[in-house]
């Protein structure tokens, strides 16, 4: 298998004095489709917005495409990641949010370009091509010019994702995405996911509880328990064969 | 009813001289307005500087100019600051007067903007951050057009109170309104008129400005709600 696009190393995370991860190793590998599961209050959120720089590590290293994300080295020392470091690998990710954060200040459309012109310097009618293409890709084609207001739960956290992708990241990132809409809504926000999965080659890291279709599209599962990855393997690894009892309670709490 | 005291020539008399003084009242009304609303912006980003040392310095400077009455500080300016060796500046009296203003209500506006800013929900810094957005424009195009339009009904009410401060300045020397009303009373002992003069435009121009404000006010209350609503809906749904 290639290289990882993203390794963990003895990442320790503590808000205060509680340790939310305790030692996470993980490798995650360009393309990988992982799912994050587990109960709450485990860290799993905590993975991904370590990821993202949301929040910075207490300790150990996260290292993306060969490069150290929150540590850089100056005058042969390692020191701690500037504004500058941060951003010049931060592009290679995306991220979408339990609660969509799109900016409510601009339509639907202002929202997918805003980025890419201001922070790629790309050229406008390039960007305008690109989302209306990620738009009219997330069914929300005749919405362009609607601002987020007008929007139903799933058509926003649709735009986000389209918001997302047109800024071409390597490693897409999905925080709890579904656990904020009503349940009707749930699967057109899954069809889009399970769309990218399956025709785009960036990985994907899932933070869920939707554990049947995590399970359905994911290369690899995550079972994080107390701040540890307390089980890693495939969906049928994991699930079927796991000994942990922690993962077995959890598995039937959502099998009924 | 005898109404010697009163006299409608005098007041047809001064009336003509007071307006000569409006320019100035209403340009030192802007003049300063603007002012605070630049430099309340220093005072808002000085505060993020997240050092003990100076959020310590800076906060505390700004309560001293607010807890000191806008009186003093202009006679400081024009009186005081000259007389300072290196640093002492002798500034003409508008200029003394839009920097005396401008300073004190710039601590207010700087309050109001920092309000906008911390009604700016957490997750519209995290999606900036997570579309790698710079530093600058992450403040331009996506705080501040939010942080800053719910406050203009807040903004308004200090342009109409900062109006009425800006008679100060005749104390200094600005030839506005009241100072030429004063000097009028002192020429021909008469300061019924002129005086009754000044407070009627301060009342012909302030209370229409009130009621505009009354309705911006109304009109952002509306639409923040209407927002509001439908973001509760969203979150529902």
């Amino acid at each position: 298998m290639a290289e990882p696009i993203v390794t963990y190393q003895d990442v320790h995370k503590s808000f205060g004095d509680v340790e939310v991860l305790k030692g996470i190793d993980l490798d995650i590998y360009p393309a990988e489709k992982v799912a994050v599961i587990g109960p709450s209050g485990s860290g799993k959120t905590t993975i991904i917005r370590l990821l993202m720089t949301l929040e910075q590590p207490t300790a150990g290293d996260i290292i993306v495409d060969g490069r150290n994300l929150w540590k850089m080295e100056k005058n042969g020392k390692w020191v701690h990641a500037n504004e500058n470091h941060l951003r010049s690998i931060r592009g290679d990710i995306g991220m979408v949010f339990q609660h969509f954060n799109l900016f409510p200040h601009m339509t639907i459309l202002e929202n997918c370009m805003t980025a890419p012109i201001h922070v790629k310097n790309e050229e406008k009618n390039d960007v305008k091509k690109r989302s209306i293409e990620m738009l009219e890709r997330v069914g929300l084609g005749d919405k362009l010019d609607n601002y987020p207001s007008q929007l139903s739960g799933g058509q926003k956290q649709r735009v986000a994702m389209a918001r997302a992708l047109v800024m071409r990241p390597k490693i897409m990132l999905f925080d709890e995405v579904t656990s904020a809409l009503d349940p009707e809504l749930v699967g057109e926000v899954l069809n889009v996911i399970r769309d990218i999965a399956e025709n785009d080659d960036m990985a994907m890291v899932l933070v869920t509880h939707e554990m049947d279709f995590a399970l359905d599209i994911a290369d690899k599962v995550l079972f994080l328990d107390e701040g540890v990855i307390a089980e890693q393997g495939t969906a049928s690894e994991v699930i079927e064969h796991s000994e942990n009892p922690r993962v077995q309670s959890f598995l039937q709490r959502f099998r009924g | 009813m005898n109404l010697n005291y009163w006299s409608w020539d005098t007041f047809f008399d001064a009336l003509p001289v007071i307006l000569q003084g409006l320019g100035i009242t209403i340009g030192l009304t802007f003049a300063s307005y603007l002012f605070a609303l630049i430099f309340g912006f220093l005072w808002t980003f000085l505060r993020r500087i997240p050092n003990r040392f100076v959020h310590f310095i800076v906060t505390w400077t700004m309560e001293f100019i607010r807890s000191t009455p806008p009186l003093v500080q202009l006679f400081f300016i024009y009186y005081a600051l000259p007389v300072i060796p290196y640093i002492g500046i002798s500034l003409h009296p508008f200029a003394c007067a839009v920097l005396g203003l401008g300073i004190h209500f710039s601590t207010y506006i700087g309050e109001i903007y920092r309000s906008g800013i911390e009604n700016v929900d957490k997750g519209q810094w995290e999606a900036s951050t997570a579309l790698n957005i710079s530093t600058w424009d992450k403040w331009r195009k996506i705080i501040l057009p939010q942080a800053i339009p719910p406050t203009i009904p807040m903004l308004g009410n200090y342009f109409i109170i900062m109006f009425k401060e800006v008679p100060l300045a005749s104390t200094i020397g600005v030839a506005g309104i009241m100072l030429l009303a004063r000097s009028y009373g002192a020429e021909n002992w008469s300061y019924l008129e002129p005086l009754t003069i000044v407070g009627i435009i301060f009342l012909v121009l302030s209370y229409p400005s009130a009621v505009l404000i009354k309705k911006l006010e109304n009109r952002f209350n509306k639409r923040f709600h209407k927002n509001q609503i439908m973001k509760d809906k969203g979150a529902m749904q």
